[in-house]
């Protein structure tokens, strides 16, 4: 049974949930069994905030999991707390140019990207968790870009009519960050 | 009467306090009391935020303590009423939801629980079992469903509220803080549409016709003078309970049938069990499940039976032991040897499942 | 021979004449102010539209007094059975009944967040300064210097503070435009039954009343019919009687 386990942790404010809205309504408009569980705790912001996400063929047993598929994580906090959700299957993808430390857990592979510099320097800051919803579209290749472009309609529609400039810069931070992962599906 | 929003099935993909929202318009709930404690909001937020539509009351209390007694108001008042708590709040919702009980009054609440004791999390737990079963100063004259995902959220949301009407007594849905964050797809339906026909929900207090002309004044209590006065009462509600039982039980078996290795888990680590029996199975160990839907009252036979077949038990909760306690009065004089897997306010995995059942099996082997 | 005289009690309609002999201790206030409530109500012919509901404590014998659809609910739980009642079915005229410890104690979130809210019913707190059912300990009413099973040697305002006052407390926060607020006696029940009629006619029309009524307990005031009179007397005096809010154009 095809089932990807996904662990996407930040900082709060790094807009983490919002990319795992998204990735999830993209999943249910394709077709595909979801289950989806934002980490939440006391504190209303800034602790770091974890979204574990299934994306599968047929119907989700547990809820939760013990070691994920992909893990994202966006700050050395984040990298510290999502250790325990990885073992020598998983993969991860760690934004080199936030975290001050390189992930040293047992994994396939260790992925380095720089999206909160390139989204800085060429974009804007503001779309650097989309540019990391287009790493991790291309990571996982479960979903098509089509599926994600639905789903971010969905969830933006109406900020995209009311500026369509928002649309383009949304679209080219998806693509750049597809673009920062080699081999599709790792 | 409320507007219901479902005509017609529709498939959505929505948060589980969503789908308890819209299972209660389906029943054609008509007032909801509530008091804010996470992680059960969303049920309040949802419902409120539908109220143009559906044109159904909602009153924000106090705290618990208020939403429980004035949910009773509305019930006596002969509206199909509810709540939701979790927690600490399920805690202090115990003082009415004891009157409900002595008073027969169809009660319904939803519980999501979070850990505990005391503030613990906010996230997640099965540790309010014994408390939603066995609550208050009484004897546990309560029906309880234990869900395992948002299908069972819609299905027996509709359902308590049946149960509480027809047999009069306090009705819970036990979910938790998982199943009311997650976010997984869904079908929603009308109930008409499965078969299924509201009971009538008759008013106790204001019922028609003139007091001294048509009807008595209608004196409802719950004290007593006499010790025997007292008995006589909870004697009749023991035999009524008894009655209802055997209508109400219900459970649900997965690969049971040949299992060696039986997990007996209720609600969302029911579902962490399936998916450790499937990769069970396919290392070639004969892993079945037993999961009680009812945990109040529990299936005794059909669990009797199934132990019986089994060489051993796996127990697991998020809890340390609150339902296996229950079950093991039950299997009194069974000799199947068990073990327990607890984790206490912590989600149990498959692979935890799988692992303590693979250690189970190797000791087995070298016995 | 014992002859009987032939004569009928004089019952209200709103009374129930099954219930026989009175529940209540000789001497007790709380006959007088329910037959003072029945009268009221069958006054303003509200007997249909009428839900009661009481308390824990000797409030709780009044839960079949009344020939209205009654319950009888959990201590200081009242207050929250009632609101809950008539936000479910409008137009019902809800009485919550209850004492000083139901109303002011174990109870006193509903009484104040009933009173934010202009909850549509009316509570009535019926103040003797003590809990009478338990066996006459302290309540939040006692006065100063006087005696309970709690405060054997008097209540010393320094250690347990001065007695609440909740008909102030009440008027301090209810609604001007929704709320009739007043504390009368058991020493005139005419003007009892003023209060009453003020009261039930604004929650029929839809507004919030409360009415604390400052009542007697002689058995465990361990009082005479004398001293009980003149313990009423010092309780007007330290509890003002007088009507504190009063929704304009009500009659």
């Amino acid at each position: 049974m095809a089932r990807t386990k996904i662990v996407l942790a930040g900082e709060g404010g790094q807009g983490v949930q919002s990319i795992a809205k998204i990735l999830v309504e993209a999943g249910y408009e394709a077709g595909k069994e979801i289950l989806y569980i934002p980490n939440f705790g006391v504190e209303q912001r800034g602790g770091v905030s974890v979204a574990f996400c299934q994306i599968a063929d047929e119907k989700i047993g547990e809820p939760r999991f013990a070691k994920g598929d992909i893990i994202i994580a966006l700050s050395d906090r984040a990298i510290q707390r999502c250790a325990t959700y990885t073992s020598a299957d998983s993969v991860v993808v760690y934004d080199s140019s936030v975290c001050a430390t390189k992930p040293c857990v047992p994994c396939k592979d260790v992925i380095a990207v720089e999206a909160n510099k390139i989204a800085n320097e060429k974009l804007s800051a503001r779309v650097f968790n989309i540019m990391i919803l287009g790493v991790l579209l291309k990571a996982t290749n479960v979903l098509k870009l089509d599926d994600i472009k639905n789903a971010m309609e969905i969830a933006l529609g109406k900020k995209f009519d009311a500026k369509p400039e928002l649309r383009e810069l949304n679209y080219k931070a998806l693509e750049m960050g597809m673009a920062m992962i080699d081999k599709v599906g790792v | 009467m409320v507007k219901k929003l479902i005509t017609q099935d529709t498939r959505m993909f929505l948060t589980g306090n969503e789908v308890i929202a819209y299972a209660a318009n389906a029943a054609q709930a008509e007032f909801m009391y509530g008091y804010p404690i996470t992680p059960q909001n969303e049920i309040m937020h949802t419902w409120c935020k539908l109220l143009p539509k559906t044109e159904a009351g909602f009153l924000q209390t106090e705290d618990e303590i208020s939403a429980g007694f004035s949910t009773i108001g509305g019930i006596l008042a002969g509206k199909r009423a509810f709540t939701a708590t979790a927690g600490p709040g399920n805690v202090i919702m115990q003082d009415a939801q004891s009157m409900a009980e002595m008073m027969r009054i169809p009660f319904v609440c939803a519980v999501m629980q979070r850990g505990g004791p005391s503030t613990a999390t906010v996230i997640y737990a099965q540790q309010e079992t014994r408390l939603t079963c066995f609550g208050g100063n009484g004897e546990g004259f309560r029906i309880v469903y234990s869900t395992a995902g948002h299908q069972d959220l819609y299905d027996y949301m509709i359902k308590s509220f049946n149960t509480a009407w027809k047999y009069r007594f306090p009705t819970f849905m036990l979910a938790d803080g998982y199943q009311g964050k997650m976010r997984e797809p869904v079908t929603l339906y009308d109930p008409a549409s499965r078969g299924i026909t509201m009971e009538p929900t008759p008013a106790a207090l204001r019922a028609p016709g003139v007091i001294g002309v048509d009807r008595e004044a209608t004196h409802l209590r719950n004290t007593f003078n006499l010790e025997e006065e007292l008995m006589e009462r909870l004697d009749q509600y023991q035999v009524d309970y008894d009655a209802m039982s055997k209508e109400v039980e219900e459970y649900f078996e997965y690969k049971a049938d040949d299992a060696e290795v039986l997990i007996i888990a209720h609600g969302i680590v029911a579902r962490s069990a399936m998916t450790a029996v499937d990769e069970l199975r396919a290392k070639g160990i004969k892993a079945g499940l037993f999961r009680p839907i009812t945990i109040r009252p529990l299936a005794v036979e059909p669990l009797r039976n199934v132990v019986k077949r089994a060489k051993e038990i796996l127990f697991t909760e998020s809890a340390n032991g609150q339902l296996a306690q229950m079950c093991l009065e039950k299997m009194y004089g069974l000799t199947t040897p068990y073990q327990t897997l607890f984790k206490m306010g912590v989600g149990v995995t498959g692979d935890d499942i799988v692992n303590k059942v693979e250690s189970m099996v190797k000791k087995m082997a070298s016995v | 021979m014992i002859t009987t005289l032939d004569v009928k009690p004089d019952l209200a309609k709103a009374q129930n004449a099954d219930v026989g002999a009175s529940k209540f201790c000789p001497g007790c206030g709380h006959g007088m102010i329910l037959k003072t409530l029945a009268k009221s109500i069958d006054e303003l012919e509200l007997n249909e539209r009428a839900v009661f509901g009481c308390d824990i404590g000797c409030s709780l014998l009044s839960w079949n007094y009344m020939n209205l659809d009654s319950v009888q609910t959990h201590h200081g739980r009242t207050t929250p059975v009632i609101y809950g009642v008539t936000r479910a079915n409008p137009g019902t005229v809800g009485i919550a009944y209850m004492g000083d410890g139901g109303g002011l104690a174990i109870g006193a979130q509903h009484l104040v967040n009933a009173a934010t809210r202009s909850e549509n019913l009316l509570v009535i707190v019926a103040n003797n300064t003590n809990y009478g059912m338990t066996g006459g300990q302290m309540s939040p009413t006692t006065m100063p210097g006087q005696k309970t099973e709690t405060t054997p040697y008097g209540r010393d305002p320094e250690v347990t503070g001065r007695p609440a006052k909740a008909a102030e407390l009440v008027a301090a926060i209810a609604d001007p435009n929704k709320s009739y607020v007043a504390r009368a006696s058991v020493s005139n029940l005419r003007k009892l039954s003023t209060v009453f009629k003020k009261a039930l006619t604004n929650v029929a029309q839809g507004g919030y009343s409360f009415v604390e009524v400052l009542s007697v307990c002689p058995l465990n005031w361990r009082t005479n019919n004398e001293a009980t009179w003149d313990r009423l007397k010092t309780m007007e005096e330290c509890f003002e009687v007088k009507e504190f809010l009063v929704k304009e154009g009500l009659e």
